[in-house]
């Protein structure tokens, strides 16, 4: 047996118009990880598809301890050991975990099935590997974390020995992110090969033995990860310098633009509060940070804030008029005149008017219309505005100049242009058109939840300035983020949230980010809470 | 070209076109099938069955006359499902809207002795109503209003039978005549109300021939004005093709959905009216549902709900059925149907025919639906390009 596991040599791989793969060599060695790193679009995926039967490639060949093989689709992959974890998980959502990891390979009798084998085998791989799931729970049912773990059970239980990752950890917690790095370290000392396709460079540093750099579809080279660092790679990535570190002058804070108080926000999924009595306030001209753990409340806060969800209790006043005034019987020591008056929950278009906009966490649910054209969607906000209709008949000449104006101006990248199905543009394409949208709306306050979630270097970097150009203009803007860099970085004032409270307020040349991680953890907390809020 | 510029462009280049040659190839393969079952029924007529079965609506002005007759309400049941689609909603209530529709304009026109043109308006409102309380319970609760339409066409049709049979002259029999279970022919019981003729009928040489065509090709038009023009039809679509994206752009989405099954009412509701107000056909107090709005289904799908094909893809429905109807006596009328179900059943696979044929045109728009990989594909190819333009 050589020393590569998988060779694959010369692959060439053309859509219409498009060359993805472009002569690109990889080779993995057994038992190692090795990282395939690039930007959004730059061929990972068609690359490991080549790989896993899912397309044929027009040159190069591929080769199984080092015997030529085709592979013509996920069943010969599968013969082959190979196994691949997709980046959106290949799950039954109404069959439980169990049924999921036998689906396709299940025992059976006579056609009957033998679930209590499956089953021990199950609980023994998921014992053996540190693999925390529940062989009866629904799909539906569980975390995200665990049925990407049901999705590592499935290659283990067909005894697969090279894995793929695609981009495993786009949609994971910190916690879940270090839990999965070092079960993927036990599979490579046992001797299984792993392929990780990811852009998040923290984790190659971390994880990797090797790392193969693709960058438009042609391979830039491979290299050992112990030999290289961040800065290096990013440069093979993006063929440029990459900032991390946000040049930006200090905040020039202005008037209160955001004025929250005592707002408290029921939660859907369990009896208690999911926020719970929260106040501050967001100037002009600043970058105020709402930093935690996901799921401490921060996306029921926004949906209270934006009016996609009502709030129980609480006042936000937005340039100083009231958005939501919702009194109960205690709690709102402050004013305690609030019960008397109406309850005042104003419409979001209102808000919009008013100037809020809001870049959302979940941009394919919330942030476009997917079977909208581009054009369409960047006036999602603004379509009903004077210039972009007349007597109710939409003005398609303005539309078409507005969208072209931001596609430009944003650099927004799209197959057709303006005419562009949503759907069909790549992540990265959809977030920079949902922040060139709300940023060009002229906002007061703008509020960009997690607006670099699974994004690429290059693109973050740009929508970092792009929110730090806002505030220089004056803007009040609230980011509301997971990501430790992030929050350092970008912001000027950061409260901590957890588990519905805010638990402290920051200046970020005056914290680490180690000390930060313990306030979201909820480990530590400010105890003099009225000066956390002047901060 | 004239063609495809009836059927516009809309999302991608030349979508429009290829929905039509779905449909056209949908159709050939139905006629294809329904001539197999001609040869099993019956060989030795099978030749001369099938082409009276595609010639009959050519093959005489009274024939074509009826083409159009019949076509009328089905544009309009067909327009309703079809709107109904674009919003997001399934309107299988079409057949109960348009039974109230019905009603609403012949109680109008027999009991209340008023003209056309109010008796149409009427049409409307009563679909309308049947379409409010779907569209109320589907906003409000989040009932799924494939179960309340279904529901309510069963409500629907029997209301309107109690309703009719104790109004004191809706029946034939109030006025002289001896059909027990039929409401009263429009020419006996208020002239008035049948709907102009302009002197078509005397031009075709068809009393089947009215104005109501043209109705139904002018509310045609206007929908397609609403759905692809105005920032009111923006609204319901972005409502239909996510709740949550309309709800965050400030588009009151429980109003939307009322609004899209109203509309789809009063659309299926209209075409009640004009079948029954063209005054050659009397409503029979029936125990089953009116086909013609189920049919509406078939006829925005054929369409792919676009209103402007909604009128060629009912205008060939109805011909099929008046070339079925000249089968006889040669196929009885069971084995007819079945032939014009068949056909119309492979007709509505146009949707799959439209991604074999998108496949064909343009392979690469079919692999960036099978697969998510090639967006960020064609996004590489314009980051060259723009490098390119900076060098």
């Amino acid at each position: 047996m050589g020393e590569y596991v998988i060779e694959m040599l010369n692959i060439t791989k053309d859509f219409p118009g498009i060359r993805a793969n472009d002569d690109i060599t990889l080779r993995l060695r057994r038992g190692e990880i090795h990282a395939l790193l690039g930007e959004n679009g730059a061929g990972k995926s068609t690359l490991m598809s080549v790989l896993f039967g899912l397309y044929q490639p027009e040159g190069g060949v591929i080769k199984k301890d080092g015997d030529v093989v085709h592979i013509k689709d996920p069943n010969d992959a599968n013969a082959l050991h190979i196994g691949m974890v997709h980046q959106h998980f290949k799950l039954v959502e109404i069959f439980t975990v169990l049924e999921n990891i036998i689906l396709g390979v299940e025992p059976n009798k006579m056609g009957f099935l033998q679930k209590k084998e499956a089953h021990r085998r199950v609980v023994e791989l998921s014992e053996r590997y540190g693999l925390k799931i529940d062989p009866d729970a629904l799909i539906e049912d569980i975390s995200v974390g665990m049925q990407q773990r049901v999705e590592i059970l499935k290659m283990l239980y067909r005894d697969n020995e090279i894995l793929i990752f695609d981009e495993p950890t786009a949609v994971l917690t910190p916690q879940e992110i270090d839990e999965l790095m070092g079960i993927m370290r036990s599979f490579a000392a046992e001797g299984k090969s792993i392929l990780f396709i990811t852009h998040k460079l923290n984790e190659i540093m971390a994880v990797a033995d090797r790392c193969t750099v693709l960058r438009k579809g042609k391979c830039v080279g491979t290299v050992d990860v112990k030999d290289t660092d961040k800065v290096k790679l990013s440069r093979m990535m993006v063929g440029r310098d990459v900032d991390f570190i946000v040049e930006k002058d200090d905040a020039k804070p202005g008037k209160t633009v955001l004025e929250i108080k005592n707002l408290t926000v029921p939660s859907k999924a369990h009896k208690n509060n999911a926020v719970k009595n929260v106040s501050f306030n967001v100037r002009a001209g600043e970058i105020v940070c709402l930093a935690g753990i996901e799921g401490n409340g921060q996306t029921e806060f926004v949906y209270a804030l934006t009016g996609l969800e009502k709030p129980s209790a609480g006042r936000i006043t937005l340039k100083g008029e009231p958005i939501v005034q919702i009194g109960h019987k205690r709690g709102l020591q402050s004013s305690a005149s609030l019960d008397k008056t109406k309850p005042i929950l104003m419409p979001i278009r209102h808000r919009s008017k008013l100037g809020m906009s809001h870049i959302p966490e979940d941009r394919q649910k919330y942030g476009l219309v997917l079977d909208y054209s581009l054009e369409e969607n960047l006036v999602l906000q603004r379509y009903w505005e004077p210039e972009f209709q007349n007597k109710g008949f939409i003005r398609k000449d303005q539309v078409r100049e507005y969208a072209d104006r931001l596609i430009r101006q944003y650099d927004i990248r799209s197959g057709q242009g303006p005419v562009t199905p949503a759907r069909s543009m790549s992540g990265g394409n959809q977030q920079k058109a949902i922040v060139a949208r709300e940023i060009d709306k002229n906002p007061e306050l703008l509020v960009a939840v997690q607006p670099t979630r699974g994004l690429d270097v290059g693109a973050i970097e740009y929508i970092h300035h792009q929110l730090i150009a806002a505030r220089d203009n004056g803007k009040a803007v609230l980011l509301v983020s997971l990501e430790l860099d992030e929050v350092i970085n970008v912001s000027d004032r950061i409260l901590v949230m957890y588990e519905g409270e805010i638990v402290g307020a920051f200046d970020p040349k005056d914290i680490t980010v180690q000390e930060l991680g313990l306030y979201m953890a909820g480990a530590k907390r400010q105890s003099n809470e009225s000066e956390a809020y002047s901060a | 070209m004239k063609l495809k510029q009836l059927f516009p462009r809309s999302r991608f280049q030349g979508a429009g076109f290829q929905s039509f040659l779905a449909s056209a190839v949908s159709i050939g393969f139905g006629l294809v099938f329904g001539m197999i079952l001609l040869v099993c029924f019956n060989i030795s007529y099978s030749g001369q069955g099938f082409i009276s079965l595609i010639s009959a609506g050519f093959s005489s002005s009274d024939k074509f006359a009826k083409v159009l007759y019949q076509a009328a309400p089905l544009i309009m049941t067909g327009l309703s499902v079809g709107f109904a689609f674009q919003t997001g909603l399934f309107n299988i209530g079409a057949t109960g809207q348009y039974t109230v529709g019905s009603a609403f304009a012949l109680i109008g026109a027999i009991e209340l002795q008023l003209p056309w043109y109010v008796c149409l308006l009427l049409a409307m409102v009563g679909g309308a109503i049947w379409g409010v309380f779907p569209g109320l319970f589907k906003a409000l609760f989040n009932v799924h209003e494939v179960i309340t339409s279904i529901m309510f066409n069963w409500i629907g049709v029997f209301s309107v039978n109690f309703v009719i049979v104790n109004l004191s002259q809706m029946l034939a029999k109030d006025w002289g005549l001896a059909q027990m279970d039929r409401t009263a022919p429009l020419d006996a019981a208020n002239p008035s109300a049948i709907l102009p003729k302009l002197g078509l009928d005397k031009l075709l040489g068809s009393n089947y021939m009215n104005i109501g065509i043209f109705i139904a090709i002018l509310f045609a038009i206007l929908m397609y004005i609403i759905l692809s023009k105005t920032t009111f039809g923006y609204e319901l679509k972005a409502c239909g093709f996510n709740r949550n994206a309309s709800e965050y752009a400030g588009v009151n989405s429980k109003r939307s959905i009322v609004f899209s099954m109203v509309i789809a009412g009063a659309l299926s509701g209209l075409g009640g009216g004009l079948y029954y107000l063209a005054g050659t056909g009397q409503y029979s107090l029936l125990k089953a549902l009116a086909s013609m709005g189920f049919n509406g289904i078939p006829v925005a799908l054929l369409a792919s709900s676009n209103p402007l094909g909604t009128i060629f893809s009912a205008l060939f429905i109805s011909y099929i059925q008046v070339g079925g109807d000249s089968m006889q006596p040669e196929f009885v009328r069971e084995i007819i149907d079945i032939i014009i179900s068949v056909i119309i059943y492979l007709s509505a696979f146009s949707l799959l025919m439209r991604s074999v044929i998108a496949k064909w045109i343009s392979p690469q728009k079919a692999v960036a639906e099978v697969e998510q990989a090639l967006p960020d594909e064609t996004a590489a190819e314009n980051s060259t390009e723009s490098e390119a333009t900076t060098l």
